[in-house]
Parts: C-alpha cells; structure tokens; sequence
C-alpha cells in the first residue's frame, strides 16, 4: 500500500510571529521556516506504518514556493521514499490545497492519506476533512491511534472530552493530532541520502486546478495587548489579592 | 439571510457550544437548527425548538446519523444547504469534524473558528494560535463557518418554541463506522472548558515532583491540571495535558502557571484567560509579562504553602 503525505513549509513554532505595520499579514521574510508540526507527526506515523509492514511506499507532497522543496527533503530524510512539489508563489487556500491534493490522490492511487490536522499558520483544520470530501472517502480525524488491518483502519480519535474510535474503508484520510506519535530526527546519513531521493516539481496548472483565493484578507492585527500585571511579595499576599478579586472562594 | 447551525448533541442533550453557535447565527440572519441522529435525535430536537432566535428545527433521525458521522451527515447538511445562505457549526471536534467536508461539497472556503461577525461577508479570526487576529471578506455564494464557543454569548436555551420539520438524507454512505467511546473519566473538569487551569513547567523537576505539587493545588481549587511543552517533553506529564500553540487552546477564569518561563509556543495557549497568575523563580521570566498577577519565590515552598492558605 502507498501512503500520500502531505506537508507544509510554514514559521517554525519557536518564532513569534510579527505582523506586518501595515495591517496586510505576517511578516516572514528573513524567519525560520520548519515543517508544519502535525505534518512532522503525519511523516512520522507513514514510516511506522511502513516499518510495521501495512504500507510500502511513502509519498510525500507540498505545495508552496520552491523553498517548500526543503520541506520535502526533511520528509525524505525522515524516511518518505519520493516527493512532489507543486510549486505556486500564490497563497494557495485549504479548498484550492485540497483540490490539488484530490487530483495527486487520483494520479497516485495511495491507500491511505495522512495528514496534519492543521497548520499552525492559518490555523484552517479544514484540508484533510475537504480532501476526503472531494475524493468521496472516510475521514479520521485528529487521530491519536492509526491501526491498519486488511482494507480498513481503525482509528481513534481526539474528541472533546474522550476518545473515539471509528473504522474507515481504504482508501482513507487520516489527519494527525499531538498523541500520535513523537517525529524522529533525521540522521546525517539520512539527510545526505535523501538529497539523492527522486522529487518532481508540478504546477497547479499542471493539474487543471484554479487556486484563485476565496477570502479576502482586509487587515490583519496584533491581538490586544496584555499588559504585565502587579508582583506580589508573598503567598499571603497572593492568596488575598486572589480572594479579593473573586478568583478563588 | 437564512443560516443553518448543526446541532451538536451528546446522550440526548444539546452540548453548550450550539447555543454560542446560535447567537452567532442570529448575527446573521434567521435560524434555522439541524439535529441529526438516532433515536435520540427527536428528545435533542424538542429541547432545540425551546433554543431563543431558533426559528425552525429540522430533525433527521436516521442509525446512519447517529455519532456525527461526517461522512453521512455532511452530504444530508450539504443537501439541505441548497435552501440556506450560510451553515453555521461550533468549533468543537464535532464541527470541525463536519463543516469543511460540508464546505468542500459546496465548494466554499470555510471560514474556521470565528470569533467576531462585523458584516454580512465580513468575519474576524485567530490565526498564528492567536498570534494575530485577521478579518477577511468571503465571495463564495454560501458560507459556512465554525464558531468559537468563548467568543459568542450562549443563547437562553429556553423561552422558544419553534416548529419541528422531519428531513430526510441520503442515509449512509457506507464509508465509516463507530466502534466506540471512550469518555475521559477523570475527576478533574476537561481541560479546555475548565474554569480554573494549574500548569506546571520545566522548573517542576520531575514526574514525581510534577504529581506532589500540581496536582493537590489543582484538586484543592477543582482545577484542571495543564503542563507546557517543556515539561511535557520532559516527560513529566503526557502530553494530551499540553497547554499551548500545538497542545490545547484554553481560556479559564484563573491560569496558574507553575514554573513556567512562558515561551511563545506556551502563551499562545493561554494568553486569552480572564486572570493569569504566575509563580516562578525567574524575575525575568517572559511569563510575568503577561501575569496579572506573579509572584517571584521558589516553587518547591511557595506551591505547598499556596495549597495549604486556599
């Protein structure tokens, strides 16, 4: 079986995003990029499958800018046999990703589709759920446990307040959630070595998919401000400032 | 405008985030209230006709819609949808699970948990985990939207009586199926609806030293326990207590956070709590500059006497 995975380029988590003083988005230029980090937990849980023996290949694709071929390597030197990218400067919206994502599920044919739940940029959580939609297969959702078996999986999931499991026919979109697993680091071997791994550049045209956006951006704005509080000099103080202000009985 | 909200609904009682989902709805136009599901489905649909600003309950009770399938329940929303301007649903995991399966067949951007309505087309939204708060117009000929709970008041869940009209849709689609439920047992509230968070951090030592001193703060205060990513990589606590950007979103009353410096990733989580209290060594420490209150004393004497005075 083949499993597509597919990863963003966006901020790395450990960077605090700016906006712009303009009001137009966030500024990227010159910040440190990783891979999206419930991506890196989708690539991670492909390799499991593979080494457990439920799946033989591993796709990964992004679309993005030509940088996002970087991406591409940390997947590859993670442990993802090939790559795609399609390459597009435009911001490309979940519905127009999920477009192009359905036309590579329909050229590659995978058994199975893992994915992040979100990106920590736009924060959508909406691609997985539109791909399975446009394909017309199952969908889990923020899975915590991913198991194969014959021509279904079982997966469960993070819901408010529990777990859920479901069974899903093949082929099937997974989007991954924290619990699932913890992403290996590329060794320097396998970082060498995935240089030389095969990754093919596409356009969205090259699909017949039109990614003109949907939603216009008016502003974007910092939150408001939290401003620091009082320092209290000792537990006492604390306890009272908190009975005071009704916080605690 | 006429709008559509999802139901969501859990052993035949309506789940709060529909009534936030409502008010935000009525901001709108007017609404109109999808219950599907089993046998229960008729009991959810009468306590929704009760729903103020619920003008008309659709009822689809049907096996297949039973546990929010999404791929059963979005095609039947889907259908229905050709009578509606815009789908409105919580942003719950049910929502989110169902919105944008509804919203790819109909071939509309979503717009993902809003958290202000400034026009007909107009919506403002969190992105960055909150990190920057952006409005944007939509142009598709439908909307569908989830809503964040937090950011809507709830509607009176009495006072309505609205009328109930059965539905039908296309059943199952013979996709997916449940197998089972596990609900968290613990003592403790949930952690992302919890009034009152207790957090701890890397400072905290150990998994031992994480039990001895969190957890009887939180239980003397019915608070949930949170822990920041530090600590969790440190594998003091697993990691579905992880407050922040990749962990759970939440926005209490109270936020105590225990030994924790406050790195962005970690503040991204819970910056947007009523009142943030903050212990830690540090003077320094990024976390004081968002507390409301700190207090700057070693953790291992401040928590037990803290425990000990609530």
């Amino acid at each position: 079986m083949k499993i597509l995975v597919p990863v963003k380029r966006v901020i790395d988590y450990n960077v605090r995003p700016r906006v712009k003083t303009d009001g137009s988005g966030v500024d990227l230029a010159n910040v440190k990029m990783s891979m999206n980090p419930f991506d890196e937990i989708a690539v991670e849980e492909a390799i499991r499958l593979r080494e457990k023996g439920a799946a033989s290949e591993i796709v990964a694709v992004s679309i993005g800018p030509a940088k996002a071929g970087e991406t591409l390597r940390t997947a590859l030197a993670m442990g993802a046999d090939r790559a795609i990218l399609v390459e597009t400067d435009d911001a490309v919206e979940p519905l127009a990703v999920a477009k192009i994502l359905k036309a590579v599920f329909d050229e590659e044919q995978p058994g199975l589709v893992v994915m992040g739940k979100q990106a920590i940029d736009d924060d959508s959580n909406q691609t997985g759920q539109m791909l399975a939609a446009l394909t017309g297969r199952p969908q889990g959702t923020f899975a915590s446990k991913v198991e194969v078996e014959g021509n279904s999986v079982t997966v469960t999931r993070e819901v408010d307040g529990g777990l859920e499991t479901v069974k899903l026919g093949l082929p099937a979109i997974v989007t991954t959630d924290l619990r699932l697993n913890e992403p290996r680091y590329a060794s320097l071997p396998n970082i060498m070595k995935a240089k030389s791994k095969p990754l093919a550049t596409k356009t969205p045209a090259d699909y017949g998919i039109d990614v003109s956006p949907r939603l216009k951006v008016l502003k974007v704005a910092e939150p408001p401000v939290r401003q620091a509080g009082i320092k209290v000099g000792s537990v006492d103080e604390l306890v009272a400032k908190l009975k005071a202000l009704g916080a605690v009985a | 405008m006429s709008v559509l909200v999802l139901v969501e609904h859990e052993a035949g009682a309506l789940r709060d985030a529909t009534l936030a989902a409502v008010t935000a709805a009525a901001k709108l136009g007017a609404v109109h209230a999808l219950v599907a599901g089993d046998g229960e489905a008729r009991t959810v649909a009468e306590a929704t006709a009760g729903v103020a600003g619920v003008e008309k309950v659709l009822l689809a009770a049907d096996p297949a819609y039973a546990h929010g399938l999404p791929e059963n329940v979005a095609p039947l929303a889907a259908q229905l949808m050709a009578g509606y301007d815009a789908f409105v649903a919580p942003a719950t995991t049910t929502g989110k699970n169902i919105a944008p399966r509804v919203a790819a067949l109909l071939d509309v951007m979503q717009l993902s948990e809003v958290i202000g309505i400034e026009g007909e087309r107009t919506f403002v939204r969190p992105i960055y985990a909150g990190n920057a708060i952006a409005t944007v117009e939509s142009s598709d000929p439908k909307l569908v939207l989830t809503v964040r709970g937090t950011a809507f008041d709830k509607a009176a869940a009495e006072g309505g009586s609205a009328p109930i009209e059965e539905v039908a849709g296309p059943g199952d689609a013979g996709l997916s199926s449940f197998v089972a439920l596990e609900a968290s047992k613990s003592e403790r509230p949930e952690l992302t609806s919890a009034g009152i968070v207790v957090s701890g951090g890397r400072a905290l030592k150990d998994a031992a030293t994480f039990e001895q001193l969190i957890v009887p703060l939180a239980d003397k205060l019915g608070a949930a326990v949170g822990a920041s990513r530090a600590a969790v990589d440190a594998g003091y606590i697993s990691n579905d207590y992880q407050v922040g950007q990749t962990g759970k979103i939440v926005a209490p009353a109270l936020y105590i956070a225990v030994g924790i410096s406050g790195a962005i990733q970690h503040l991204a989580g819970m910056k947007d709590s009523k009142l943030i209290v903050a212990i830690n060594k540090d003077p320094d420490a990024p976390i004081f500059q968002v507390a409301d209150i700190g207090l700057v004393a070693d953790l291992f004497e401040a928590v037990p006497e803290l425990t000990s005075k609530l």
